[in-house]
């Protein structure tokens, strides 16, 4: 059987990318803007590669989906930290791409110590994008109580209003971290590794191709998490109980969302913006702004670290087949960033609709794996459905390039169906359609001015969204 | 594709039943003859109630089944309970607090994930709470109740080890370490780890002579102890306190003529323990254990109360006790056959049925085509004379009987009830 072979987008691309050049693999198309997340190499033209998320890497060579593949440490130790029975074998250390995660706080607050708040009764509040990493050191460190919460990125914006502590990746020697964190340890030193699945490793042959890289080097170089580059000016928010806390997008739903805000007449100075400033200023007295990702709005507001946040309805549903009884409500359609969620499947499959491959699906009685970012999502309608003997795989996007080696049914968003039909793949349903909306929180009792705030802000979106 | 049973689980049959049964009704004979009360505890709890003490360790909370409820937006999680203490504990300060003393029990299962599948995550235990005593007799008490539902189970060649918390923990003090260190190797040792102790020793060696015998060596009377005293008197007097309190438990069990076997080192799972420790094996299977824990109750915000217990392993008893057939009675098992096609066969077979369990037998109603090969007793049922048939299945006899009490009689009953 070849040997499979998974290899990272984003941070370590490029690195990777030299790196394979260097041990001669003559890749067709790996960097930033390729089209094809199969790759071919003229050196090992019986090599299956392909392209994923870098998080996903550890994730599906643990699993035996792939033989080899090149991640980061940190990916490594969020599976294993949690998941020490699905360690996969580190075969080498690649060099390049080195970096430090921290556990930190925030230097505009009184800064914690370790020792404190292990003593500490209250609930101690952990960000990070390694929730399991987090989870690992809270118990270890004996945090007599904390929450954690997994985020999909901007962890850094949280502390101190909204978290106390923060894990995050830094260079590789911080004493300052971005947005004005300051390390109050060192957890973890990592850089790319190649790794690769335990029982593929007892029993085939990868020698060949890692052979091709053994003697390889690239020059030893930090790769600094995007943000962290350009340090920023960090002022805390002053909040009181009238103030109203807002939560607006970072990434691609920036554009659509100052659009909004300028027909809304709702002056929003520095987002989107290039120093990476997550507290933006704005012309509405009585209103913070923190800049953060959509994905993460709900549960934030679900626990009352914002009071209102712009975000799309998909990832609300999300939330909420999570968890069903959460406070968060929708308060305004903003009719902006319309995506729809749909089941997809392989073109190879003879079925049109979810009720078709149910059939197909409980008469060849296999257990199927269903890709989605929206993991709740993907769980609940694998569950009415009746799916019978189904798996969630959980990802970080890039999902369409998972059928039909190492997913059967993907729970996606997509606004042509373009990509879809691309990657060889057809939709079968549409879950529903999804636009940004404002939420809320129901449960919460405002002081009048706050109420008045919120109205207002109501009102002013309301009505720029029907313009 | 067959269902199967997730790994790590295990189905307790009906044999396995009447084991687990017949530890349970021992167990809770005892219990209650000696002044025990039951309670139970839910199977989930907060995460929190197991981290806020401080004293289970990471190694055991990195494997508990931890997960956000279905109104966990928080963060905060819950847990299927991985031990049986912590929630006693907490069910004592929730609801009991305001008794001076109290004697519970209870028969639970705990989850504990472990990794190659084998051992079962999901075990069984039967615990023992003492709450509000901090004497010796209080100890005692807990270890001859323990001995006592393990005899009555007909477990003869059992091994009790002490050990004290309160002298491991001085132990690690003499090797002056700091508190954060300490705490470390207390946990290494707790999560089994005894060799840490070996090189820590190595690496002091002008401990080393002081710390051998401790660690080394078994004693098996209070004698070993004093021994002990002697020596530490003057070089290490923070472990005399703990050493005399050994020496009264030792000193009182031997007053009772209770074999034991002194084992510092064998400290393990015993993670908010304080004082005497002491665990109980037959062969290599460790059957329980238990010990003293006075600072678990205020650390988990109740009043400062003193406490001891333990718990006996329901799992490796069931492996290892013999228990009795079924009793004669039981032993007897009856099948009867109404003629379902003659009138008034059905109720007739329903009201010697009632009869049979009545005088203790067991009896079962024909409804399908039972194989009556697992039954001692076959009886007819018509609806004229002979109103019965009896056959013995071991001889293949029939016999006609008119009346429920002379069945009984054949049965060798004691009459109709």
């Amino acid at each position: 059987m070849a040997v499979r072979i998974a290899l990272p987008k984003g941070k370590l691309l490029n690195d990777t990318a030299a790196f394979l050049e260097k041990a001669g693999w003559q890749l067709n198309d790996y960097s930033q803007s390729m089209r094809n997340y199969r790759l071919q190499s003229a050196r090992f033209p019986d090599l299956l590669i392909k392209v994923l998320q870098e998080k996903d890497i550890p994730i599906q060579v643990a699993i035996g989906n792939y033989d080899l593949g090149i991640c980061g440490l940190e990916w490594i130790k969020e599976l294993t930290s949690k998941y020490t029975a699905a360690a996969p074998v580190r075969i080498r250390n690649l060099g390049y791409g080195k970096g430090a995660l921290y556990v930190a706080a925030s230097s505009a607050a009184i800064i914690p110590t370790l020792e404190n708040l292990v003593q500490s009764p209250d609930v101690v509040r952990i960000v990070s994008e390694y929730p399991n990493i987090a989870e690992s050191y809270a118990l270890n460190l004996r945090l007599r109580r904390f929450g954690v919460y997994p985020v999909w990125g901007a962890a850094e914006a949280y502390p101190p209003e909204n978290a106390t502590l923060a894990l995050v990746a830094g260079g590789v020697e911080e004493t300052t971290l971005n947005n004005g964190l300051k390390p109050l340890k060192k957890v973890l030193d990592f850089s790319a590794y190649l790794i690769a699945n335990r029982t593929s490793w007892q029993h085939k042959d990868l020698s060949e191709v890692m052979a091709s890289l053994e003697n390889v080097k690239l020059e030893e170089k930090e790769i600094l998490p995007a943000a962290s580059t350009s340090p920023i000016h960090f002022v805390p928010q002053e909040i009181d109980k009238d103030t109203v806390r807002l939560a607006l997008p970072d990434g691609h739903q920036q554009k659509h969302t100052v659009q909004l805000l300028n027909k809304a007449g709702i002056q929003v100075d520095d987002y989107p913006s290039p120093t990476g400033n997550r507290r933006p200023k704005t012309n509405l007295d009585g209103v913070v702004i923190k800049v953060i990702r959509p994905q993460d709005m709900p549960l934030q507001v679900a626990n009352d670290s914002f009071d209102l946040a712009i975000t799309g309805i998909d990832w609300v549903t999300d939330h909420l087949d999570a968890f069903p009884s959460s406070p968060v409500q929708q308060l305004v359609d903003l009719k902006l960033g319309w995506v729809k969620i749909v089941a997809v499947v392989g073109n190879y499959v003879p079925v049109n609709n979810i009720y078709d491959y149910q059939q197909l699906c409980n008469k060849n009685a296999v257990s199927i794996r269903v890709a989605s970012e929206y993991v709740n999502i993907a769980d609940k309608y694998a569950r009415d459905n009746r799916l019978g003997m189904y798996r969630i795989l959980p990802t970080w996007g890039a999902t369409e390039a998972f059928i039909p080696e190492d997913a059967d049914l993907l729970i996606e968003n997509t606004e042509t169906g373009s990509t879809i039909a691309r990657h060889n793949l057809k939709i079968i349903d549409t879950l529903f359609e999804s636009t940004a909306r404002l939420i809320g929180n129901k449960n919460k009792d405002y002081s009048v001015l706050k109420k008045d705030r919120i109205e207002n802000i109501i009102k002013l979106l309301s009505k720029a969204a029907e313009k | 594709m067959r269902v199967q049973k997730c790994k790590g689980t295990c189905d307790l049959s009906t044999e396995q039943m009447r084991r687990f049964r017949r530890i349970e009704d021992c167990f809770r004979d005892s219990c209650v003859k000696w002044g025990y009360q039951e309670v139970r505890t839910p199977t989930i709890e907060y995460l929190h109630l197991f981290t806020s003490t401080g004293t289970l360790t990471p190694g055991t909370l990195g494997k508990v089944y931890s997960f956000l409820d279905w109104d966990g937006w928080s963060g905060e999680r819950v847990v299927l309970r991985p031990e049986g203490t912590i929630p006693a504990v907490r069910l004592y300060i929730d609801e009991l607090a305001d008794k001076k003393l109290a004697r519970l029990f209870y028969v639970i299962n705990t989850f504990i994930f472990e990794e190659t599948g084998k051992e079962n995550r999901e075990k069984w235990q039967c615990g023992v709470e003492l709450i509000g005593a901090d004497s010796i007799s209080a100890d005692v008490e807990l270890i001859t109740l323990s001995l006592e539902v393990l005899k009555k189970l007909g477990l003869e060649d059992i091994e009790l080890k002490l050990s004290h918390a309160g002298l491991i923990r001085a132990l690690l003090t003499g090797f002056g370490l700091s508190p954060e260190e300490q705490g470390k190797i207390f946990d290494r040792i707790l999560d089994g780890d005894v060799a840490v102790l070996t090189r820590l020793k190595e690496e002091t060696p002008e401990l080393a002579r002081l710390l051998t015998p401790v660690l080394d060596m078994k004693g098996e009377t209070p004698g070993f102890l004093r021994n002990l005293k002697t020596m530490f008197s003057s070089s290490l007097p923070e472990f005399i306190p703990a050493l005399d309190n050994f020496i009264g438990v030792v000193d009182m069990l031997t007053a009772m003529g209770i074999k034991y076997q002194i084992d510092i080192a064998s400290g393990r799972g015993f993670e908010y323990y304080t004082g005497m420790i002491f665990q109980i094996y037959s062969g290599d299977a460790k059957l329980g254990g238990g010990g003293r824990y006075d600072a678990l109750i205020p650390l988990m915000g109740g009043k400062k109360t003193p406490a001891s217990g333990f718990a006996l392993q329901m799992n490796t008893l069931m492996n290892v006790i013999d228990i009795p057939q079924f009793s004669e009675k039981q032993a007897n098992k009856i099948l009867i056959t109404p003629d379902t096609e003659k009138p008034g066969a059905m109720k007739s077979a329903y009201s010697i049925a009632e009869s049979l369990r009545g005088a203790g037998f067991i009896a079962s109603i024909q409804v399908d085509n039972e194989d009556k090969a697992d039954f001692r007793w076959v009886i007819e049922v018509n609806n004229a004379s002979p109103l019965f048939v009896v056959q013995n299945q071991s001889n293949k006899r029939k016999q006609p009987v008119e009346t429920i009490v002379d069945i009984i009689k054949l049965l060798g009953g004691k009459g109709g009830s």
